[in-house]
């Protein structure tokens, strides 16, 4: 076949001459530290064997994306992250982010609500509606969304320990709608493992944690059927500073753990696995991240198929969310993001992603304003509209760096996943801080190249303006959010069937203890407008509280 | 049915930039008008010469170079010279809002940015002459 | 292997594309490139031509040099950052120059202003309105003293977007090194000195097109001479596409300017590889990243091939394609100017991974004036971001072996050619600009294109689609009301130090009258005091103007 003859002598000839040139001093590494060679070649890519390897889009085992058109057909959905303040603040941006053409919602919640505190919990004060918004019962989310159709709509809500509780707040919604539960579409991250490996935000230990996981699994397939009930997570492992094989491996693994938990279950890995959907980042090493983004098709596939014997080519194909990596993000010279995220989005694209956030330019210093958001968002359709990569699948395909680098991201993924079960699986992993420790020794390296200035980042240990005062606007949250969700709070106390509310709690008590499946329940009490604190609390009380075991 | 509308299209100055003055040239035509094309580098007194002679309702100038406020008020004044301050002056190019609000005082016509619909200057050119010769 | 792939690509076209496009319509009719190459959904092996790695890739730093011009490419040297700048007076430009440098930039490029390039003196009655205006003023050998002011010029390249006026500009920068004891040897820089592409696309010809050919040949032989390290020519795509034309024609008319300016320099005497290792180009990276990459990749194996068997060069250096980058001024919008950042990044990508040798970025509010020093900073940043951050200058043509981009390398090689042969049969490019076939070329496309954007078939962000009601942004940069006058004072004061040149310009018309070399006689005209005006004005007498037909 063509060009692929490059011989071994000739290419040991190019080698040894390029051994007299003379480099520029820096490092010749990925982000991640592999190793990268000046010149690839056919000879890279000795035992590649297309069919196998590449195949077709929307075939096993999708190294060339999951759907047969891919985006010739649709576009990916473009949906920025986004929630602040209170619940009329957000269904505001919300609809701003409609009229100016995002295709999908993407919720924020602020970190008191993330960790299943109402805002007039004392644990809440000072957090209402900072990094997102609040809601603590369903009276919020009918605000968030009102105007809204849910049926026209898709909605992904990053929320992982009170996943169960907001999924439940989200189709009470739609009741009020009118929209039925079966027709609502959108993602709970709902990804509690990585939380124990990077994020942080747990509630409970792991063991009841995964229970809630594969009751929400079992509940979705009947009742919620279109909804991706876990958004497994690299996202945050990558911002907490792995590499890009990390986070592939780790996450890979994380919804391996999911899986084989559905089973032990009882449950049929095809009823659940094609409602898995993954979540990724896109960080600054052009190559490597859309290297990495087919071989985590690839992996995906082969396990599904080959381990876990799943039979339905959707169980197989692994749909992915992407966001550009706000770690990589400076808060000198903000503006130099808006190039960051440019190519880091391109490469999300040209790895065949299923929906992506682009970060805005000010997301380092606050809250984003609309003006960012705006070109946070251009961003995307500009790279959709005018530069073409959407025309044609998988564009890079063939290259001997990607092809090459594709198959070392899956074979060093396949070194972790070996070491992981070595320890016992996932979850043991985590308990003896594997993870952790991976994390913060790739953290650290990384941190050391920069002070080292080993590597450059422009404006940051580079190319630096000394007098520099950053001057852009910046979205502030006022004092008042807070106040005004804790009045609107007793409020919705005072005047709601409080025995209503004592009665469903109580069932739900019961059901943890014996066992059944919590969503019903749970909808049960959202419905007559039981709050998320006091959800949680139910479950807290039963479950327990996980603490962490600190690796550094 | 009416005569045609006649439109010169001007390049002055020094700039041989002429994709935009072309494509308008070429869509002002196409929208049923009868255009002449001045060429690269003309002074203002060969664009108002060439106005007199052919006759025209409108001169249209494509300016990139910065010297727009040079230009439009030269031609504008020639034209007065002339008696023929009936011709609307018009034209597009990189002109700031203000200098752009500055000509329009002195009596120029609405001037396009880039990345306007051709469509809108064949629409404000018909309209334009339509209503001047309605009266 | 091949026709396992045949069989599977087939299956896969009538089981899978074909029922799917049935069932979903897709979002184009076609998905043309702008040189309305038609992309194929998927490439794969298949479309690889039947040529051999070595013939049709070779290793970088060897013919045919697709992969690259250098064995190591930005390994070695990252490319040059050259941010053509210049506006009002040559002290304002100088300071703008200094500003560049301290930021990190890598090589000046000087922009004129219409006068200086039309062979006008700034107190000349054309100039009126222009002078300062799209570049810098400059008229005298003072002036480029100013320019240059306490920059260093056997440390610095230099590049001066010159043409009709090459030679008078290029004689007062070796004067002004006369001046200050440097050896004109150790000069380097480029002078664009284009005239070919003056008369298809960009209009600043003064002299008819043999005349102003053996100016530009002339201003060649003198290099090779005296300064060996500059580059003569800079032969120029960047304006045909500017003006319209595709990315196969800006291609071809520059490859057929470049061969009619060798057969010119060899048919006057000189040898190929005396001059042609000094030939560079200058091509514009657009919005269509993969044909962008593909362009850049046929345009060095075009130029191997041609060098190599058109003119039987033997010195490697002279059949390989050196060029410059600028990203595509016409793709930026006016509207919503901060998604222009957006555009660059990724014009300025296709640059990089088609392996330029220089490049400038353009600022975002070009399209509304000249641009402010923030927005310069911006737009080369957005360059050292992509250098140092994003991997792209880690493997030498990372994209090399992609089935898409070696397809469309191989498709645009093959346009080219036709259009090569095409030129040929009407007596090469001069004639071919006689005729106006180039200008009516590009015309017809440069319409159909804007049709397209109007019907909306090519979107344009903030154009035709997401507009918004917007103020107008951003400070804009004014060029001085004063400007003029102050330069017809120092002008006329000049003149008066200087004392009298007729006998200069008398001895200056014979030698043009006899077809004489002119280069050394323009230094020691710059040097007694002529001006650009005044050398122009006494050539014009000799060589006469030209008007191009007004074709529309």
């Amino acid at each position: 076949m063509a060009k692929k003859t490059a011989s071994q002598s000739d290419q040991e000839a190019f080698q040894e001459k390029v051994k007299t040139c003379k480099f520029r001093d820096v490092l010749y590494e990925t982000i991640s530290g592999d190793e990268v060679k000046v010149l690839y070649t056919p000879e890279d890519l000795e035992d590649f064997d297309y069919q196998r390897d590449l195949g077709y889009p929307g075939e096993f085992p999708y190294t060339r994306g999951v759907h047969t058109d891919m985006y010739r057909g649709r576009l990916w959905t473009m949906r920025q992250f986004s929630g602040f303040g209170t619940p009329e603040d957000t269904n505001k941006r919300y609809k701003f982010l409609l009229e100016q053409g995002q295709t999908g919602l993407s919720v924020a919640f602020d970190m008191a609500t993330i960790m299943g505190y109402d805002s007039d919990h004392p644990r809440a004060r000072g957090e209402v509606g900072r990094c997102g918004v609040a809601v603590s019962s369903l009276a919020d989310m009918e605000t968030i969304f009102d105007g809204i159709p849910l049926d026209k709509i898709s909605t992904s809500m990053t929320i992982n320990a009170p996943a169960a509780m907001l999924l439940c707040f989200y189709i009470a919604v739609g009741e009020k709608q009118g929209v039925d539960s079966k027709l609502l579409t959108g993602t709970i991250q709902n990804d509690i493992l990585k939380e124990y490996i990077a994020q942080k935000s747990w509630i409970f230990p792991p063991e009841p944690s995964m229970r809630i996981i594969t009751d929400i699994m079992a509940f979705a397939a009947e009742e919620v059927p279109r909804w991706n009930t876990i958004s497994i997570s690299g996202y945050h492992i990558r911002e907490a500073g792995s590499t890009a094989a990390q986070e592939l491996a780790f996450t890979l693994a994380d919804g391996f753990a999911y899986v084989e938990a559905g089973i032990a279950a009882g449950l049929d890995v095809d009823t659940f696995a094609p409602r898995l959907s993954h979540f990724f980042n896109a960080h600054l090493d052009f190559f490597e991240e859309i290297a990495k983004y087919r071989a985590a098709r690839r992996i995906w596939a082969r396990h599904m198929r080959e381990k876990y014997k799943a039979k339905n080519p959707r169980s197989w194909l692994m749909r992915f969310h992407t966001q550009t990596a706000g770690c990589s993000l400076t808060s000198q010279q903000p503006e130099n993001n808006i190039i960051r995220t440019a190519y880091e989005a391109l490469s999300a694209v040209l790895g065949g992603t299923q929906s992506l956030h682009t970060n805005s330019m000010d997301e380092t210093l606050a809250l984003p304003t609309e003006k960012a958001v705006l070109i946070a968002l251009r961003t995307q359709q500009i790279i959709a509209s005018e530069s073409g990569v959407a025309n044609t699948i998988d564009p890079l395909a063939g290259s001997y760096y990607v092809e090459s680098f594709t198959n070392r991201l899956e074979e060093q993924a396949e070194e972790y996943f070996q070491k992981i079960e070595d320890l016992g699986g996932v979850i043991k992993a985590i308990e003896v801080g594997f993870f952790q420790k991976e994390i913060a020794d790739a953290a650290y390296r990384y941190q050391k190249e920069i002070e080292e200035k080993r590597r450059i980042i422009v404006g940051l240990n580079d190319f630096v303006l000394p007098d520099e005062k950053v001057e852009i606007d910046v979205l502030r949250i006022s004092p008042q959010v807070e106040k005004r969700q804790i009045e609107k709070l007793a409020k919705l106390r005072a005047e709601r069937d409080n025995g209503e509310v004592e009665r469903t709690l109580k069932e739900l008590r019961k059901s943890a203890n014996e066992g059944s499946n919590l969503l019903p329940r749970i909808l049960v009490c959202t419905r007559c407008y039981a709050t998320l604190g006091e959800i949680i609390q139910v479950l807290r009380e039963e479950f327990g509280e996980y603490k962490d075991p600190a690796y550094f | 049915m009416a005569e045609k509308i006649r439109v010169l299209v001007g390049k002055p100055g020094l700039d041989g930039h002429d994709r935009g003055a072309k494509v308008v040239a070429r869509a002002l035509r196409d929208g049923g008008m009868e255009v002449i094309y001045t060429g690269l580098h003309q002074t203002p007194e060969m664009i108002v010469e060439a106005a007199l002679q052919e006759d025209v309702d409108v001169v249209a100038l494509s300016i990139l170079s910065g010297a727009h406020m040079t230009m439009f008020s030269r031609v504008l004044e020639l034209l007065k010279e002339n008696g023929a301050d009936h011709i609307l002056v018009t034209g597009g190019g990189i002109i700031p809002e203000e200098d752009i609000k500055a000509l329009g005082e002195m009596g120029v016509g609405r001037l396009f940015g880039p990345g306007t619909p051709t469509d809108e200057i064949v629409e404000y050119i018909r309209g334009a002459v339509e209503e001047a010769r309605a009266k | 292997m091949s026709d396992d792939i045949k069989k599977g690509y087939k299956r896969w076209e009538k089981e899978k594309l074909s029922p799917t496009a049935a069932r979903r319509p897709l979002r184009k009719e076609s998905f043309k490139t702008t040189s309305e190459i038609e992309l194929k959904t998927l490439y794969t092996p298949l479309d690889l031509g039947d040529g051999d790695y070595l013939d049709e890739l070779g290793f970088p730093g060897e013919y045919p040099f697709a992969r690259g011009i250098y064995p190591t490419m930005y390994r070695g040297r990252l490319w040059t950052m050259r941010q053509y700048a210049g506006y009002g007076s040559a002290t304002e430009t100088n300071a703008r120059f200094r500003y560049l440098l301290s930021q990190g930039q890598t090589g000046l490029s000087v922009a004129f202003d219409l006068p200086t390039q039309m062979g006008y003196d700034s107190d000349h009655p054309r100039a009126e309105g222009e002078v300062g205006r799209v570049g810098v003023a400059v008229s005298t050998i003072d002036d480029m003293e100013e320019l240059f002011a306490d920059i260093d010029l056997s440390r610095v390249s230099t590049s001066m977007t010159i043409n009709s006026t090459a030679s008078i500009l290029l004689a007062m920068y070796v004067a002004l090194a006369r001046r200050r004891g440097i050896d004109t040897k150790s000069l380097s820089g480029t002078v664009q000195n284009d005239i070919l592409k003056e008369y298809i696309a960009r209009g600043t010809y003064i002299f008819p097109p043999k005349p102003s050919m053996h100016l530009a040949i002339d201003l060649i032989g003198y290099t090779t001479d005296n300064l060996p390290r500059w580059h003569p020519i800079s032969i120029s795509g960047y304006h045909i596409r500017e003006a319209g034309a595709t990315a196969v024609q800006e291609l071809a008319f520059t490859l057929a300017d470049g061969i009619a300016y060798v057969q010119e320099a060899t048919s006057g005497g000189l040898a190929v590889d005396d001059f042609a290792p000094r030939i560079s180009f200058f091509f514009c990276a657009h919005n269509n990243l993969l044909e962008e990459v593909a362009k850049f990749r046929a345009a060095r194996l075009l130029w191997a091939r041609i060098m190599k068997e058109r003119f039987g060069a033997k010195n490697p250096q002279s059949m390989q394609l050196r060029f410059h980058t600028q990203t595509a001024g016409c793709a930026l919008t006016g509207q919503q100017p901060q998604n222009n950042v957006v555009r660059v990044a990724i014009q300025a990508m296709a640059a990089v991974l088609g392996g330029t040798q220089s490049l400038h970025t353009n600022s975002r509010d070009e399209a509304l004036s000249l641009p402010s020093e923030e927005s310069v900073r911006i737009a080369l940043r957005t360059q050292q971001i992509i250098a140092e951050e994003s991997g792209l200058s880690e493997v030498v043509d990372p994209l090399g072996g992609s089935y898409c981009i070696e397809s469309l390398t191989e498709d645009i090689c093959r346009r080219v050619e036709e259009y090569l042969e095409k030129i040929d049969d009407l007596g090469g490019a001069v004639l071919a600009v006689e005729s106006g076939f180039f200008q009516q070329e590009i015309a017809d496309s440069a319409y159909r294109y804007q049709k397209e954007v109007e019907a909306g078939v090519r979107v344009v962000v903030g154009v035709n689609e997401y507009q918004i009601e917007e103020e107008v942004p951003l400070k804009v940069l004014r060029v001085d009301e004063a400007l003029e006058k102050e330069r017809a004072e120092r002008l006329a004061e000049f003149r008066r130090r200087r004392g009298s040149v007729e006998r200069y310009l008398s001895a200056l018309k014979e030698r043009a009258r006899d077809g004489e070399a002119m280069m050394e006689f323009l230094v020691e005209g710059v040097e007694l005091g002529a001006t650009v005006g005044e050398i122009c004005s006494a050539l014009g007498e000799v060589y006469g103007s030209y008007e191009s037909s007004a074709s529309i």
